[in-house]
Parts: C-alpha cells; structure tokens; sequence
C-alpha cells in the first residue's frame, strides 16, 4: 500500500487490516512510554491548507510515537494562497527529503493531483467535500471497540446531517457499508447530494422516523453558511428538524451509539451536552484518532519490523 | 501572376458532387477543377478528401490579454493545422472586444499573422458584465457581424430583449452562452452520480436548458436571429429542434467534445477535463449526434480554449474551464462517427461560414472561380496527439493518449498553402 486516499481505493481487506493493525498502537498508547522506534529515520510532513485541530495534532502525535521526523507546512505563513504554486510547493518539500505528506485541502481531488509531482506516500487527511478516510477509520474502530463486533453485519447506522458537502460522511458511508452495516442518511433534500440513487444506502427526510430503530446515531456538523447558501432557512429550524435534543435521546435505543467527527456545534446540530448521552463515544473518537493514524503511517512507512522495541 | 498550384486526385465534396479530381489554383482563386491538370506546384490529395477550408465559429484566441496561453499567430498557426481558414475570435479579451479599437487590433493581427482570415466578433453587453449594451452599431459599422459575450450568459431577460431587438434592426446575429449563473455557482461538472461521489458542485443541465428556453422565446417575439454555443444536453438540442420547426431564425453549435468525451473522465482529477458548460453524459452525446444528422445543429465549432500548464495544474475547482480543439476537431468528429463526410464538411465550413457571413470568402463549393480556402484531410488517417508538436501554445487538450481519425494533409489560405503534410509552411 502506497497511498491512504480514499476508503474506496483501500477496500474492506485493507480496512480490516488497518483495523487490527490499530490494536496494535491502541497497546503501544497504553505503555508508560507510548513510543517505538518503527519509523525512526522517516519523515512525515503535514501540508495543511484548511485548518484543522484534531487531525492535524493526532497525525503529527502519531508520527512522534513512531519516531518519525515531522515537518508542519503552515499555509498561512507561506506564499501558497490560491494553490497555484502547489506543484512547487510539494516539489520543494520532496526534495528535502519526505516520505510521506498528509494532506488537507479545500479542493477536491489534491491528494491524486499531488502523486504525480512527488514519489512519497500521501495520506488524505481530507479533500473538500470528497473523502477523509482516516476519519472514517477512526470511527469504524470506535464502533468496533464499543461493540466487539468483528464486522457490522446487521448494524444499523444513521447519518444525519449535511451529507451534501461531508468527506467525512462520503467516507463513512464506504467505510460502514464495506464492513457490513444498513446505512441510512437523514437530512433535508437540499443537504443530500442530487443523486445518491447508486449509493448502497436508503434516504430518509425525517430523524423522528428512524432514531427509535438505529444502532449508531452518526451526527454531522452543519455549519452556518449553508443557511446563507439558502440549504435551510434558519439554524433553529434545522436543529428542531435534525438536531439531537432530549427528547431524541429518549427514543433512542438503550444500547444505541452516539457520534461526531467534530467539532460540534453546539446548539444546533447537538441541542444536549454529549456528556448527558450514555453511550456517546465522542471522546472514544478523539482518543483513537492517534492510534488508528499511527497504524496508517506504519502501513504505509513500516518495513514491517516489530513494534514492540522501546525508542 | 503567382505560380500555380494544383492539387492532384483528391475526392472533391461539393454540394451537389463529389468527385476524384484535380484542382487549379491561381493568384488566390480556383481556375479549373477537372482531370490531368498541370501547373508549376503540385501537392498530392489521392484518398484525401478536398473541400472548402474550416471555419470555426468559436475560438479563444486570447491576444489581446493572455498571450503566455496563446497568441492570433499560434491560435492561427494551430487553426491551419486544423484545416480551418477562417476562425471567429471570441471577445473574453483583456480588454474584451467590446472597442472598435479592439476588434481592429484583432482583426490586424490576424493579417498579419497571415495563416487564416481572423473574424473578430463582439461583445453584447460592455466588458462582458452584462449590465449595459456594447456600441454595437460602431462594431457592426467595424464589420462585426456576431456578438457574443460568451463565458458568461447574458442573464438579464430585459437587456436580453433589448439587445436581440437592436440587433434586428443592425441586421447582425447574437450567440448565446447559455448559463443561468445562479444554478451554477462554484460549479465543476456535470451533476450526475459522479459529482455526488466526488463532492462536487455540479452544473445542472437545466441551467442551460433554462436560457436556451428564454431566449428562443425572445427570439419569437423580436424575430432578431440568433445562435446558440456549444449546447451540451438533450432536452437543449430537442428546444431547438423545435424552434426550428417553427421557423425561428435560430441556429446552433456543439464542440467535438461535447460528441466525446463524459463526464465520467472527471473522477480522474484532471483538470484538463474541466471545461464550461461542463462534459455531460452517453445519453446527451447521443442526443447531440442525432441533432448533427437531422440538421438541428448547424455547426462544429472547437471552443478551442488554451490554458497555460500553471493555470491546469490547479485544483479542480480553481483551474479555468476550457480545453484545445483547432488541431483536433476533424480528428475527433471523424473517430466518433457522427455523421457523413459531407455532412461533416457541412459542420464544420459550409453552416458556419453562413453564420459567420464570411460565405463570400469561405465554404463555397470548389468550383472555377471560387476563393482558394480549401483543406485536403484524409478521412482513415489515425495519429495520435503529441503534446510537443502542438501548434498551439498551451498543451491543455484532453486527446493525449486517444486515437484520433482523419487528419489535415493540406491548407490553402488564399491560394496558399499553410500547411503542406500536415506541416505549417511557417
């Protein structure tokens, strides 16, 4: 495996894989000294063109548990504004010597473009509304985890929200779908892409209709400029609509599982505080983001050698 | 006197024949077509089809503006290669052509490039922005003959009005881009399965079926004449098929793409496949080519529009729209299959310098007495396209790696060869 792109491109046996190779780096993290020597000598640069906290900190934090070397390129301060010189930009990288770039953009398809300007490994770290396949890593772990469920056979898992302009739910759809759960999306027409006709899923208009019958309540965060683009016509109607309040807690499932890829928005897609759910795994999702990255670095950068020796 | 040429054993297509022949040529004009002709040149045609020149109603030559994309001279140079005689320049210029100054410069340009009869046409709207009329009249008194404010729609439905009412009364022609901009906005490609898959902002078909609509009712109602771009859906091509039906001074144009290539080829990331309105689906092509058959679309035209490297390498969503189309067009309307040979020379010289009302100069038939614009092309010639060797002086054709069929083997501008086996004289 070269690349970390898209779920599509890695397939349910290198999800699996990826999955197990985790517990590994979910051991590791438990250590007194959560750190190993597998990828001393590699260097992971992280090329962030969209702001980003949990996924940036949790890939560099996994690199630095490999012992990799990591480089931060920090858009702001550099003369890539529009994206013109990105062919520069990751030519100049490369030749300081990278083995892998992570990478965020607002534009669809970087990831792709940039693999004919470098020989390194690229890792998606999101690209526009297109793919984060690390995110839905993360999550199909912490369902795992939460479950002991070895595949999603049976499962029924509801996403609710802006699916219309969410990598994270075009990777989860994928990512839940190749593991075997029934995956249903809830949203206004206008945040559901025009056609979803050949997605492996079914569509549903209102949350009150199925959260009685879900497994896992997968909430994704609106942001506010949808209501300006005329997508819904306040944020408190939405949040009536869609927004996960106590009432929706109730008809929940005893067992049922929620989630969010964050950050949250509290107040409109999430009216309670996670912390009053019982089964939220919000915090699961966060924690598992290192491991679930380090068994990607190591996929990608790891000879193979043995995790289990102390840096 | 000039030397005289004749062009040996070529099938020539007119409109009423097509026969094996030779053709004569001097001081600019064809003096005799018939057999075992003599003369102080000889270039060879035998399988070669000989007809009249190309014209291209829709070409971004980019001068004056973006000249690192590409100049009048390499956008002619790459348009005799193509076997065109005749290219309409578009007006998105910088400044646009919107000045009788502009279009004159354009027009100079041309000539002194010398390659082929460059035709400047107009804007509708000053600077293109659609707010408020160009001088028309001044640059239809210039000798503008089609306006246009092509790369983007005129949206306004009144100055719409208003314009295709003055353009009666100045007895030229408006072409529309059709894109109602709203349905549009940050748009990518077609929207279909694949942008919901890729996250896309798509380009709905019914944001050009939307304007193709409005303005042939605003056709009907001020009976000025009108011609529609690169029309790229269906229902667009059954609009005017119906138009036509009642009569309406309406023609229209697809581009060789538009006949061949989907928008599936998006999924691949590369912006060379980024182009306005964007690659649609089998069923429009199909539609397209039924329109090309039964005479509701008039013309092949390329929207040949060069991009320089850095602008391509973007990303999807920042890359300009656009993509080669002189050095490709026969290529690539021959490797589909459309249509009849004749029907192609129709396509792409006879209907369109009618549109263009240069057919005093262009797309006549090859006969004793007419202008020496021809083009010999062999129809089963297959080649493929080497980025290196493009006229052009942008590279951003999406054809790299495809086998294209049919390809020019000479040029005559004038009565002069500007590409002889499919080498440009200069």
């Amino acid at each position: 495996m070269k690349h970390l792109r898209s779920i599509d491109e890695l397939g349910v046996d290198g999800l699996v894989d990826l999955l197990q190779l985790t517990d590994h780096m979910a051991e590791i993290n438990q250590r007194p000294v959560p750190k190993v020597p597998a990828l001393r000598g590699r260097t992971v640069a992280s090329l962030f063109f969209e702001d980003s906290t949990r996924t940036r900190l949790s890939f560099e934090t996994a690199a630095k548990r490999l012992s990799a070397d990591t480089m931060t390129f920090n858009v702001s301060t550099s003369s890539v504004n529009k994206g013109e010189s990105l062919r520069d930009t990751v030519a100049t990288i490369t030749d300081m010597g990278v083995d892998a770039f992570v990478v965020r953009h607002k534009s669809v398809g970087i990831p792709w473009q940039i693999c004919q300007w470098t020989k390194a490994s690229i890792i998606n770290a999101g690209d526009g509304a297109h793919q984060h396949p690390t995110q839905a890593l993360v999550d199909c772990y912490t369902i795992r985890e939460a479950t002991h469920a070895q595949n999603f056979a049976g499962m029924k898992i509801a996403i609710v929200g802006d699916i219309k302009h969410s990598r994270v739910a075009r990777s989860n759809i994928q990512a839940f779908t190749l593991l075997g759960a029934s995956v249903v999306l809830v949203a206004p027409p206008t945040l559901l892409p025009p056609d979803v006709s050949h997605w492996p899923v079914t569509v549903s208009h209102r949350l009150n209709e199925v959260i009685g019958g879900v497994d896992v309540l997968y909430m994704l965060r609106l942001q506010s400029e949808r209501m300006a683009q005329g997508h819904v016509p306040t944020l408190r109607e939405y949040s009536e609509q869609y927004g996960l309040t106590q009432q929706r807690v109730q008809a929940l499932k005893s067992d049922a599982i929620v989630m969010h890829p964050g950050p949250m928005n509290r107040g409109v897609e999430m009216q309670i505080d996670p912390s009053d759910v019982k089964n939220s795994l919000i915090h699961r999702q966060v924690a598992n983001g290192v491991s679930v990255r380090m068994a990607v670095l190591f996929k990608l950068l790891g000879s193979g050698s043995n995790l289990g020796g102390q840096a | 006197m000039s030397k005289s040429l004749v062009i040996k054993g070529g099938t020539i297509v007119n409109r009423d024949s097509q026969v094996i022949g030779d053709v004569k040529i001097e001081n600019g004009r064809v003096v005799e077509v018939g057999k075992n002709l003599k003369g102080e040149n000889q270039l060879d045609a035998s399988g070669c089809i000989v007809s009249s020149g190309f014209v291209d109603l829709h070409a971004h030559l980019r001068e004056p503006g973006k000249e690192e994309a590409e100049t009048i001279e390499t956008g002619s140079r790459a348009g005799a290669l193509g076997g065109y005689t005749a290219l309409v320049a578009m007006p998105n210029t910088d400044p646009p052509q919107d000045s009788v100054a502009v279009i004159d410069f354009v027009r100079e340009q041309g000539k002194r490039a010398g390659l082929v009869d460059v035709v400047p046409s107009g804007c509708i709207t000053l600077g293109r922005q659609g707010e408020s009329l160009a001088p028309m009249a001044e640059l239809a008194t210039a000798g503008v003959t089609l306006f246009t404010d092509d790369g983007n729609g005129v949206q306004d439905a009144a100055l719409m009005r208003r314009a295709l009412e003055y353009a009666k009364g100045l007895g030229v022609t408006l072409a529309q881009h059709c894109e109602v901009a709203e349905l549009t906005k940050g748009a990518v490609m077609n929207e279909c399965s694949c942008c919901t898959d890729l996250g896309l902002p798509g380009w709905p078909s019914i944001a050009e079926e939307l304007m193709v609509f409005r303005d042939i009712e605003l056709v009907r109602i001020t009976g000025a004449s009108m011609h529609f771009l690169h029309l790229s859906t269906e229902r667009s091509v059954e609009l005017v098929r119906a138009a036509k039906r009642d009569g309406l001074p309406i023609t229209a144009e697809a581009t060789p793409h538009h006949l061949s290539l989907t928008q599936e080829l998006l999924a691949s990331y590369n912006p060379v496949y980024k182009v306005n309105p964007p690659l649609r689906s089998n069923a429009d092509i199909q539609a397209l080519k039924d329109g090309l058959r039964d005479g509701t679309i008039d013309a092949i035209a390329t929207d040949h529009a060069p991009h320089p490297r850095r602008d391509k390498e973007m990303s999807l969503d920042m890359a300009p729209p656009g993509m080669l189309g002189l050095e490709t067009a026969l290529g690539v309307v021959l490797a589909e299959d459309a249509c009849e040979i004749r029907d192609v020379v129709a396509l792409m010289s006879w209907n369109p310098a009618k549109i263009a009302r240069i057919d005093d100069e262009h797309g006549g038939d090859v006969i004793a007495g007419a202008n020496a614009n021809l083009c010999v092309f062999d129809p089963q010639l297959t080649w493929s396209v080497d980025p290196e060797r493009l006229a052009s002086k942008s590279i951003n054709t999406p054809y790299i790696g495809r086998t294209l069929r049919g390809r020019v083997r000479h040029t005559i501008f004038k009565g002069t060869p500007t590409v002889i086996d499919g080498q440009a004289q200069r």
